[in-house]
């Protein structure tokens, strides 16, 4: 009686979800919340017809991908950040194309050299500064994070997290590996605390006097000022946009890459090019304070008052490649601790 | 081990002999396909990107090891203390609010420790509400002015998860203590024990192996535990894995780590085995004979209450409050039609994923009984390895036999028939279902054995003398006999699934999402006001669960 209970409840189980059919979809795995993909795909769907399908995970994406096959019913792919991207290009799971669209609206630096991968997005590494606390102009390079005057006095998010990571790749890229271990540990030694949380908490901790300067994304400053018992918090920071008269503020990308395998290949190409058109580029921008990808659009009206971003030309694909030197340089600082 | 079962073989040799291998078949086919994910890690760790050991050996991997020591170590003092004392005042003692704290003391296991460690620290931190009325009050301008424990520490990860773990070995333990005979205690205490001396020299080793499997349970789920380690920056094994995954890039260094963790849980539990190796314990249990509970003077009533009170606080009514309090404030943004089918599918997958679980582990334990083998018991160690490995490997585990088996179908098809089947399971609720089950079976084999192993054989021998086959006399003999276990394990393994997030975030279907990987949407983009509400949903849901929990577990025994 019980196994004959298990078993219908099995096989309803089974039933359960509605495997993608073939036409009318696109289906996605995204490193990306679905939530704030939501806008973008009903205005796809409004406009084309076309129904998506979203997973969203932080991990093993990658390798459910690859262990689907040939048989994946995944077409696209969604990131956050390059070394996830990149991630794919080396296992090579993504397929490159030749889209005009594509070429036209993304500029050259922020997609694959083949078409593997293009940014939808970017998004600043920034100082956030305290008001009352920092000069303006006090600070004004990533490199002056490692001065003595700061001394106790810096709060950031873990050194291995992938945003970090990144920032930390870009300096080796710059300046070469002994010179940024010696950087990151004048950093470290200049944290007023543990590394710990995420980015927002960085700018509360300045916002209590924990600390004075932090280092963090953009949109996380954005999106606290849009949210009205957090606005106090954020408005008591002021963002520094480092080396910004120099070789540019390092920023980081989010974007999409169509796998090997997609099913539903010439409606994922579709999907690809409506979120390089401007009216995407606008919602997915906006929804979370970026920096559109497509030079043609403006940013929101409050990033845009930030100020111009003037960003790193550094290629993308060489701070991916500097990844696991960097990681290795966080373990060997023990920034973490 | 092996020496006193063994022994007990040879003088109830009717068993074993008398036994079709049916059970024994099914046992070993089940526990093949149970052991699949956790092979196919031990098979991925061959294969690492680049040897990962040199530079952890030279950098993190000392600090990892103390670190995960401490923690565990940590906890499992806090689970015990919290746990053992509660399950003794509530079962054995007579003090105000007693039925209320039966249930009670389970409610902190319906709050995920990532929730549970968000909380606390949006109100212990700097920032956060504590700290700032202190300030106001006192007048300390910033941190240089005063002292304040730091939540995001080990330490405070270690009161994060032991706040929310001692449940399984409250449970496990008050069960034990409610089996057991009350005239042991009269015994002890007429030979001139006191009660504190018969506690421990007569109460806790007869609840020993239950409260091994309890805690067993809590360790492994705090090696595992990934959400509130990285939220504290507490750098564990766990971390350093999942460094060496996504950060490194490097799955079969990962792998390594997870099998190196597998392999630590192996001998602890094998220790703890060992160590009770000449014990072997038959009650019948006697239903007639009620628990007589001490009646205590009013200062002791009083410890009773505070001993049950703290960790009810801080496990769940704070937790709880303040989480009802950010999806009040919140309740615009945060409600949203797709709660009630997020629900449902919370409800739906923990179900099955329970009696699925309940079925395999009696099926386990009742053929280890019957063939009380090496063999049987080295599968059913096998089988429960699941629960010593983090989520997220462990569904990648599950994604290698599932794709495996989907892609060979669909290549037969394919060169046979031309036709294509594409994937069958991968992607499914099956392949959530069976991960959960993989991942739990651990819970429901675990407690069902122990149970099991407490009734004495005469009662097989008498049932199958009276011409009743194995099969039968499970369901006639033992499974009554169990009830209260076995609801126990299936709501224990439920609430465990409503709380899972990183297997069912990497293998669920497309547009699919439950309550927990609705929180975590949230959470992890630093939202954790717009995630209060669904979270609250969890804790809730999970609730009535442990109410019928304890209530099963009451009813086993008519209490005067």
């Amino acid at each position: 009686m019980k196994m004959k209970l298990a078993a219908t409840a099995i096989a309803a189980a089974c039933a359960l979800p509605l495997q993608a059919s073939a036409d009318g979809e696109v289906n996605i795995y995204s490193y990306r919340q679905a939530y704030l993909l939501e806008p973008l795909l009903n205005a796809f769907q409004e406009e084309t017809g076309i129904e998506t399908n979203v997973v969203f995970a932080k991990k093993g994406l990658a390798e459910r991908l690859e262990r689907e096959g040939r048989n994946s019913p995944a077409d696209l792919v969604m990131t956050v950040d390059i070394s996830r991207i990149n991630e794919l290009v080396e296992r090579d799971l993504v397929e490159g194309i030749e889209n005009d669209t594509l070429q036209n609206n993304i500029p050259q630096n922020l997609r694959h050299p083949d078409g593997k991968w293009f940014a939808l997005t970017t998004r600043g590494r920034l100082i956030y500064a305290s008001k009352e606390r920092v000069e303006e102009g006090e600070i004004t390079t990533y490199e002056q994070l490692a001065d003595e005057k700061w001394d106790d006095r810096i709060c950031t998010r873990s050194g291995k997290h992938p945003y970090n990571i990144a920032l930390f790749s870009s300096m080796i890229a710059h300046h070469g590996e002994e010179a940024t271990e010696e950087w990151l540990e004048g950093l470290k030694d200049n944290l007023a605390r543990k590394p710990q949380g995420g980015d927002r908490d960085q700018i509360k901790a300045i916002h209590a006097g924990e600390c004075d300067i932090a280092i963090g994304n953009s949109y996380y400053y954005g999106n606290m000022l849009n949210d009205e018992n957090q606005r106090e918090a954020a408005e008591s920071v002021r963002l520094v946009f480092p080396n910004a008269d120099g070789r540019g503020t390092h920023i980081n990308i989010s974007g999409i890459a169509l796998t090997k395998s997609a099913p539903n290949r010439d409606n994922a190409i579709r999907l690809m090019e409506f979120l390089s058109e401007p009216k995407a580029q606008q919602i997915y921008a906006e929804a979370n304070t970026e920096y559109p990808a497509n030079p043609s659009v403006k940013p929101s009206g409050m990033v845009a008052e930030w100020g111009e971003i003037n960003p790193d030309d550094l290629s993308l694909q060489e701070i991916a490649e500097n990844r696991s030197a960097a990681v290795k340089m966080v373990d060997r600082v023990d920034y973490d601790n | 081990m092996s020496e006193a079962i063994e022994q007990t073989g040879a003088r109830y040799p009717l068993l074993a002999k008398r036994t079709s291998k049916r059970w024994l078949i099914t046992a070993a086919v089940t526990t093949a396909i149970v052991a699949l994910p956790v092979l196919s890690v031990l098979i991925l760790a061959l294969f690492p990107e680049e040897n990962i050991w040199p530079h952890l050996l030279n950098t993190t991997l000392p600090r990892y090891l103390v670190t995960t020591l401490q923690l565990m170590a940590g906890v499992a003092f806090i689970t015990l203390v919290i746990g053992l004392a509660s399950a003794w005042a509530v079962t054995m003692c007579d003090f105000p609010g007693r039925k209320f704290f039966e249930w009670a003391m389970l409610l902190p296991f319906a709050v995920p420790a990532y929730v549970i460690a968000y909380v606390y620290t949006s109100l212990l931190d700097y920032a956060g509400p504590v700290q700032t009325a202190m300030r106001d009050w006192f007048g300390w301008r910033n941190a240089a002015d005063y002292w304040f424990p730091e939540i995001r520490s080990l330490e405070g990860a270690t009161l994060m998860i032991g706040l929310v773990l001692y449940p399984y070995v409250y449970l496990l333990a008050r069960a034990a203590f409610l089996e057991q005979s009350p005239s042991l205690f009269a015994v002890s205490r007429s030979l001139g024990h006191s009660a504190i001396s018969t506690f421990f020299r007569v109460v806790l080793p007869i609840a020993r192996p239950a409260i091994a499997v309890g805690l067993s349970l809590v360790l492994m789920e705090t090696l595992n535990d990934f959400g509130t380690v990285d939220f504290f920056a507490v750098q564990t094994l766990t971390a350093g894995l999942f460094d060496t995954w996504m950060n490194l890039g490097n799955l079969g260094g990962a792998a390594q780590i997870a099998t190196t963790m597998l392999a630590f849980v192996v001998i602890l539990v094998t220790l703890e085995r060992y160590s009770r190796r000449k014990q072997q314990q038959f009650a019948a249990r006697d239903n007639r004979e009620p628990i007589r509970r001490f009646t205590l003077s009013r200062p002791r009533q009083f410890v009773c209450v505070a001993v049950c009170l703290v960790p009810v606080i801080f496990g769940f009514l704070l937790p709880a409050a303040t989480l009802g309090h950010y999806a009040w404030e919140y309740f615009d943004e945060s409600w949203n039609p797709d709660f009630v089918r997020n629900t449902l599918n919370s409800l739906f997958l923990s179900g099955t994923a329970a009696l699925t679980t309940l079925i395999i582990g009696v099926t386990l334990a009742y053929s280890r009984r019957l063939h009380d083998t090496r063999g049987m018991r080295v599968m059913m160690r096998l089988s429960s390895l699941g629960y010593a490995m983090p989520g997220a490997v462990l569904a990648v585990g599950v994604i290698v036999p599932l794709a495996g088996f989907d892609n060979w179908v669909d290549g037969i098809l394919r060169d046979n028939f031309g036709v294509s089947s594409g994937l069958l399971l991968s992607g499914t609720a099956f392949a959530l279902v069976f991960a959960y089950t993989v991942r739990f079976l651990a819970v429901s084999a675990g407690s069902v054995e122990s149970a099991l192993q407490k009734i004495t054989p005469s009662m097989d021998m008498a049932s199958r003398s009276l011409g009743h086959s194995p099969g039968n006399t499970l369901l006639k003999v033992h499974l009554p006999m169990l009830r209260g276990t076995l609801i126990t394990a299936a709501l224990v393994v439920f609430v465990d699934c409503m709380k899972e997030l990183p297997a069912t975030l990497i293998l669920r279907p497309f547009n699919f999402e439950t309550l927990a990987t609705y929180v975590y949407q949230f959470a992890s983009d630093e939202k954790l006001a717009h995630s209060a509400l669904p979270a609250l949903i969890i804790v809730l849901a999970g609730i009535i669960p442990i109410i019928l929990m304890s209530k099963s577990i009451s009813d086993t025994r008519a209490i005067s």
